[in-house]
């Protein structure tokens, strides 16, 4: 002990270089910005998607109308209530106003790509049937047929 | 004096703290998208739908509000669902002559269960308060079921999955000639086992 405190009083160690410390979080930095996306709407609900192990891959993001249901966020929900609401372009709609929003989001599309356009229904794991099958009958009655349960992969296990 | 002076080092401590500041930027303005899914397709909207199934060639599976689920008039378990929508299907029960004979069936070919995977058909019925996982689980399984019996046939006839077929003919980098053979392939199986799951509306009672 007694020689150990010498040694170090006679000669300090060299400070730690962190010269290498920019570099790893510049790795970290290009990680992100290779695996992430932009966000392109601010979540008003609830969004935790089930588990299915039979996924395909949807198609590209400019042929994909998304619909996102859920029960409000707690930064959202200050007069909405508890039931599952939907929402489209960054706002809460209605289901009657599904189509409407729907054919508004197809023909902003280009032509070429309107005949192939899916609709992605991203709903919570909190949501009931009911409003899912409302929300296809508006989708059957505007002609929109391609449609996408978006979910994650995992065992099916995990949604009972 | 200036000569002998070593050329002063740039500190370089406030790198780091600028990366982050980019990181952190980042972070909040990206999310990991999930672009993954089931796709299905729904029935045009058109009113007269009425067609005539012999109810050996339907196989009705049921979530009811508690989250149950009933295929031909059984509770079963979601882990069991699989086989018994891969038994009914690959059934051909249609007798050996017959020009609807499925040769490449491998089922148990019973009397009262489908005739052929072209006129077998699943109908997945929901009430308005069963869960929407559920739901999920139940589609998942059902496509399962068809993915399995059309990875057998793919394997027996071109000796590929049907999963890797699929996948190739959406990759951009196959050139078109390849694409119409793998189109061919896909069609071809498609048509041995194709997809036929009826969604009736929901039923209040």
């Amino acid at each position: 002990m007694i020689k150990f405190n010498k040694y170090r009083s006679s000669k300090s160690l060299p400070p730690v270089s962190t010269a290498s410390l920019p570099d790893i979080v510049f790795i970290l930095l290009f990680f992100f910005m290779t695996v992430t996306v932009m966000k392109n709407q601010n979540l008003l609900v609830e969004n935790t998607l089930p588990t299915a192990t039979e996924t395909e891959k949807l198609d590209k993001k400019d042929r994909v109308i998304e619909i996102y249901v859920g029960k409000p966020t707690s930064e959202a929900k200050t007069n909405l209530g508890d039931e599952p609401k939907i929402q489209m372009d960054n706002k809460f709609i209605t289901v009657d106003e599904v189509g409407d929003y729907a054919l508004q989001a197809l023909s902003s599309m280009p032509q070429h790509l309107r005949s192939v356009a899916t609709v992605s229904i991203k709903a919570d794991v909190g949501v009931k049937m009911g409003i899912i099958e409302d929300l296809k009958s508006q989708l059957r009655m505007v002609n929109l047929l391609k449609i996408n349960y978006t979910t994650y992969e995992g065992a099916v296990t995990d949604n009972l | 004096m200036k000569n002998h002076r070593s050329p002063q080092e740039v500190n370089a401590g406030s790198m780091a703290d600028i990366a982050f500041l980019l990181l952190i930027f980042f972070l909040v303005t990206t999310s990991i998208e999930n672009d993954t899914g089931l796709n299905r397709s729904l029935p045009p909207d058109v009113s007269d739908n009425i067609v005539d199934i012999k109810e050996k060639n339907l196989f009705e599976i049921s979530i009811n509000n508690a989250d149950k689920i009933m295929a031909e008039d059984d509770i079963v378990d979601s882990k069991n669902l699989r086989d018994k929508v891969i038994a009914f299907i690959d059934n051909g029960g249609i007798s050996n002559g017959n020009e609807a004979f499925c040769a490449h069936c491998k089922g148990n070919r019973l009397a009262n269960s489908s005739e052929n995977p072209d006129k077998a058909i699943i109908s997945i019925k929901t009430q308005r308060n069963s869960s929407y996982p559920v739901y999920v689980s139940v589609q998942n399984e059902v496509i399962g079921a068809y993915n399995f019996l059309r990875n057998r046939e793919s394997l027996r006839l071109f000796n590929t999955t049907y999963e890797t077929i699929y996948s190739d003919y959406y990759n951009d980098e196959i050139s078109e000639d390849q694409k119409k053979i793998l189109k061919e392939r896909l069609e071809v199986i498609r048509a041995l086992y194709p997809q036929k799951i009826l969604e009736p509306e929901t039923v209040n009672n």
